[in-house]
């Protein structure tokens, strides 16, 4: 059974068409790594995936059951989600935002919860000693990796990142990219993986989806797009590498 | 000189009356600033929740607070009659507008993100109501509430022309008795009771703020 999977799925704001008969299957453990033009609906693919938008058209189904029909909270709880403009809660510090998700159900009582910040923290590459910290008080990639941890806090099978290394210097964006790749691996996610840079999709995806204007340009390994793109939107995109 | 030394004589003088007066009024205006301090956030919450009432009920807000506030005495005195029910209800309904703004505005002006991050992690909707939006609209709700507490401790002045207790029951005998000196006390403490307010509100903001790193 697919984790996830759109069917037929189109999106409209309006007159605007965003998706246009959008299908797409994603087997467990698969990394997709999306990569379009700005404004082409990346971020409404990952939206319809944990139901923050539904379809007009179509049907988007998390391990087999259908996302309008299922309960939102609790799937949404189940499915690790990285903002495009990573959001922490600028009144909680670190560790109550990286135990946002656990503490919504009361997962973890408190001495457990310190213990669980201390491993997510070193997860994601970052000094047990942030965690009394507030969001003010962080760097742009630090706020991105604590973005990541509070995603992967509730132990998700799916994660959902839009773009989460957006904000960061190239070395560090590489060594979130290998940590990214390790847990994945480790932990066996599905990911959906946002990314407007193709040598990251590259690297991150074991499928790499090129998207222009709502729909799917291509949709292969990425040995496969170097080799023989689709068309001419995706040559122009993988010309520079 | 002598003039602020025949307050200070007055005080002396009649410390038990003033002091009764000022219990009054704080009890007055206490009443007023709790409800409206608990109504006013509750209907802030609300339209904050259900938008579409927002216009609607701001612009009551705003159409109450734009009435001179010795008019809304005299307006309520045909249905609650003379004394302190007409001076409590004036002044809770003055009190409404900045608590029911501020609550509206605190809430709707969180970043649309951290709404997305709470939602999309899946907090409920009282979740996200309790966890993330009020902590995030304290500090504009606190300003709001500064400010109408320092407003209904000065308008209660007025509560004495209604025949309600309060401070203002000085500044109206100061007044009919040519006594300037009664009047310019009876002032004075209102002023000091406000300020002295104020400044607790605005300490205990800044500690809320210091706590939360929000500078
Ligand atoms: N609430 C909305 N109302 C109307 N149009 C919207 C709304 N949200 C998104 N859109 C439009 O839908 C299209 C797709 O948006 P989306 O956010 O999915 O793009 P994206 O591929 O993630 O872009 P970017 O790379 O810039 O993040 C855009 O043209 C956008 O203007
Ligand atoms: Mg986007």
């Amino acid at each position: 059974m697919a984790a996830i999977e759109f069917r037929g799925v189109t999106k409209r704001y309006g007159e605007s068409v965003v998706l246009r008969d959008f299908s797409l299957s994603v087997e467990p453990g698969e990394r997709i790594a999306m990569i379009g033009r700005s404004g082409c609906g990346k971020t409404t693919v990952l939206k319809m995936v944990n139901a923050l938008l539904s379809p007009d058209e179509g049907q988007v189904l998390v391990n087999g059951e259908n996302v309008l029909q299922t309960n939102q909270i609790l799937l949404r709880r189940q499915i690790g989600y990285v903002i495009q403009n990573v959001g922490l809660f600028p009144h909680l510090n670190i560790e109550k935002n990286i135990a946002y998700v656990p503490s919504l159900s009361r997962a973890w009582p408190k001495p457990q919860r310190q213990q669980e910040v201390a491993r997510l923290l070193a997860l994601v590459g970052l000094e047990g000693n942030m965690a009394k910290r507030y969001p003010s008080e962080l760097s742009g990639g630090q706020k991105q990796r604590v973005g990541i941890a509070r995603a992967l806090a509730a132990q998700p099978k799916i994660l959902l990142m839009d773009e989460p290394f957006g904000a960061v210097d190239e070395i560090t964006r590489r060594s979130l990219q290998e940590e990214l790749l390790r847990l994945s691996g480790e932990l066996s996610l599905t990911v959906l993986f946002v990314t407007h840079d193709i040598r990251e999709a590259m690297k991150i995806g074991s499928r790499v989806l090129v998207m222009d204007a709502g729909e799917i340009s291509q949709l292969a390994s990425p040995e496969e797009i170097l080799q023989s793109p689709a068309n001419a939107f995706v040559r122009e995109l993988v010309c520079g590498i | 000189m002598e003039f602020i030394g025949s307050i200070f004589t007055l005080y002396w003088e009649r410390a038990d009356w003033f002091l009764g007066l000022l219990g009054t009024h704080m009890l007055l205006s206490g009443i007023a600033i709790g409800i409206a301090g608990v109504a006013g956030l509750g209907i802030g919450v609300l339209i904050s929740e259900f938008r579409k009432a927002a216009p609607v009920v701001i612009g009551i807000c705003n159409v109450c607070y734009t009435i001179p506030s010795i008019s809304l005495f005299g307006l309520l005195i045909p249905f609650l009659g003379i004394g302190n029910p007409t001076a409590v209800t004036a002044l809770t309904i003055y009190a409404m507008m900045p608590m029911v703004r501020n609550t509206y505005t605190g809430i709707t002006g969180i970043d649309r993100d951290i709404l997305e991050a709470a939602r999309g992690m899946g907090s409920t909707r009282w979740q996200i109501l309790w966890r993330v939006k009020l902590p995030l609209a304290v500090s504009v709700i606190l300003t709001g509430l500064r400010s109408m507490v320092v407003m209904t401790i000065a308008v209660g002045g007025i509560a004495s022309f209604v025949g309600a207790g309060g401070l203002g029951v000085a500044i109206y005998r100061g007044i009919t008795m040519y006594d300037p000196a009664m009047t310019f006390a009876g002032s004075l403490l209102i002023a000091a009771f406000a300020l002295l307010a104020d400044l607790l509100l605005g300490f205990a903001e800044k500690i809320y703020k210091k706590k939360r790193r929000m500078f």
